[in-house]
């Protein structure tokens, strides 16, 4: 500590243009001279503010939510809560069905990550182990679809789904999401950088294919599965043109659907709104902020090598 | 698709192969015009502003200092957070009478603060606002992946030669961070033009028409109004311009590589 704050006080006395003060110093022992404390702080300030203005609404939103109704829109603005309302967290349980919601979403949300996980890697295998004819182009055309605007097929789908009769229940959103690009790729850029000598020796010692995918390639992949099953598990559950569309009843919404809806009905109720938001962003935050490291990982491996 | 854009598809299921009749009704048809015309809009401001700030934020972010972990996090969580949620708080922070954000501006002296989701002219620039707001993170994180693989003997070699930290940007990283951007303009612009459930949670393309956007129109002509070949017509030009954009970017990007 001594050590490095030492040098700073004299860097910080010589002028920053002074060519002659840093030029013949060695890089080696390039201490912090007074042009980078400047830049330090220049970017440790800019960050500040950066992070305020990210994490402003959030701050705002969880504030509102233990307000009373007439404390949310105050000149000048209220930033403790007086008094603390937590019968806010009560009563929108009374009121609204945000157990059935959540309860949907939960169960939407973890079915669709299962599923997603299961084809995503079973398929991946497929991709980045077998050899058939057509392999690449069936797979090019596979992430294609990631570049197709959903919003330009949404109709004949919807159309499909209904005439089969899943329009309306839980099935059409499992059944849409079960299936996507995105898991295929992320776990097929994992499983080519297992060493393909391990599913050799695991050939000649007689496993089937489907054997190696569930015997060494799914354990081998786990920060990848980590990773698509968080991302896979906090888009369903945020996801809300799919409900919106899909799930009529009210006894079928989602937590998104149903806030959207209870928002529509009691517009001026802010410190509600705001609690019914806190409410569906905490599991994500949690989810988030445990496996923080797979977010990253993942959505930094298939974005960079796509 | 393209079947459904030459009938006359409806509710009731009743279709009528109609040609190209619905395309001909595109052409006068004053909402298409404008959907088309706010989409640009969004698309031309938001795709920029996000690339800059997004990259901005990745060279702020790419040095290992104390803190270092919690910023990233910062900027990466509204990318995750579900988007009724966004909406609803924005929409309060926008407030024109006692919002925080107009009280700060008149704080700064602003005399007549916009009126943003009430307003016209201003409904646009706070959705793109907001949108920025929610992916910068995202797309910061795809260019510090980016950053990560530029060589950092190139960096003491400009630094030796005596570069600026200008000249180290715009003659080291620029170049090695190309498939980044290109990745990222590619997505930008696939993202832009898809723009809906932000617009249709926050503002429902109001007021009046000063945010409809292709895709909502589609959702209006076909969802709310039923008339699906309509709608699918208009599904089919959003399709064919996410497609032309994209086709020419990778043109552009291969011109620039050889």
């Amino acid at each position: 500590m001594t050590q490095d704050l030492a040098p700073a006080p004299a860097d910080l006395l010589t002028p920053a243009g002074d060519p002659a003060a840093t030029a013949p110093r060695p890089r080696a022992e390039d201490g912090p001279d007074a042009k980078t404390i400047v830049g330090k702080t220049l970017g440790y300030l800019l960050l500040l503010i950066a992070s305020v203005g990210l994490l402003l609404p959030f701050v705002w939103m969880i504030i509102s939510s233990l307000k009373r109704n007439v404390d949310v829109f105050t000149n000048p603005i209220q930033w403790i809560p007086d008094p603390v309302v937590w019968q806010n967290y009560v009563t929108i349980w009374e009121r609204t069905g945000m157990s059935t919601w959540l309860f949907n979403t939960i169960f939407i949300s973890v079915v669709v990550t299962f599923l997603q996980v299961l084809t995503g890697s079973f398929a991946a295998y497929g991709f980045a182990r077998m050899r058939f004819p057509g392999r690449n182009a069936l797979f090019m055309a596979y992430i294609g679809t990631l570049a197709v605007p959903w919003q330009s097929f949404m109709i004949p789908q919807f159309v499909m789904l209904s005439n089969w009769g899943l329009a309306n229940t839980r099935w059409s959103i499992i059944l849409l999401q079960a299936f996507g690009a995105f898991g295929v790729f992320l776990m097929k850029q994992y499983f080519e950088s297992v060493p393909e000598s391990l599913n050799e020796a695991a050939r000649i010692d007689g496993l089937s294919e489907y054997g190696i995918w569930w015997r060494i390639m799914m354990p081998l992949s786990v920060p990848a599965i980590a990773a698509l099953t968080l991302l896979t598990f906090v888009n369903t559950w945020n996801d809300f043109l799919g409900p919106l569309l899909y799930l009529r009843s009210n006894n079928l919404w989602t937590v998104q659907v149903g806030l959207r809806t209870f928002i529509g009905q009691f517009a001026s109720e802010h410190a509600m709104i705001m609690t019914g938001s806190v409410i569906s962003v905490v599991p994500i935050a949690v989810i988030f902020f445990l496996g923080q490291k797979y977010f990253v990982e993942g959505i930094a491996t298939t974005g960079v090598k796509g | 698709m393209f079947y459904m854009s030459l009938t006359n598809w409806n509710i009731f299921g009743t279709s009528e192969f109609i040609g190209l009749d619905n395309y001909r009704r595109l052409l006068d048809d004053p909402s298409f015009r404008t959907a088309l015309r706010n989409t640009t809009l969004y698309a031309l401001i938001h795709i920029p502003l996000t690339f800059v700030v997004a990259l901005g934020l990745a060279l702020l972010l790419n040095k290992k200092f104390r803190g270092v972990t919690f910023f990233r996090t910062v900027a990466f969580f509204p990318y995750i957070t579900s988007i009724v949620a966004i909406a609803a708080v924005w929409n309060m922070l926008f407030s024109p009478e006692m919002g925080p954000i107009n009280q700060f501006l008149m704080w700064l002296g602003v005399e007549n603060p916009p009126g943003w989701v009430v307003s016209t002219d201003w409904s646009l620039p706070a959705v793109i606002i907001v949108q920025t707001w929610r992916f910068m993170g995202y797309y910061m994180l795809l260019f510090l992946a980016g950053l990560q693989t530029v060589p950092a003997e190139l960096y003491e070699a400009a630094r030796m030669d005596g570069a600026s930290a200008w000249k180290r940007f715009k003659h080291v990283t620029l170049p090695c961070l190309r498939p980044t951007t290109f990745l990222v303009t590619v997505l930008l612009t696939i993202g832009a033009f898809r723009v809906f459930d932000l617009v249709l949670i926050m503002t429902n393309g109001g007021p009046g028409q000063s945010t409809l956007v292709l895709s909502q129109y589609i959702w209006q002509r076909g969802f709310e109004q039923n008339q699906f070949g309509y709608a699918s017509a208009i599904a089919v030009v959003l399709f064919a311009i996410c497609m032309v954009v994209t086709i020419i970017q990778f043109i552009w990007n291969k011109r620039r590589e050889d």
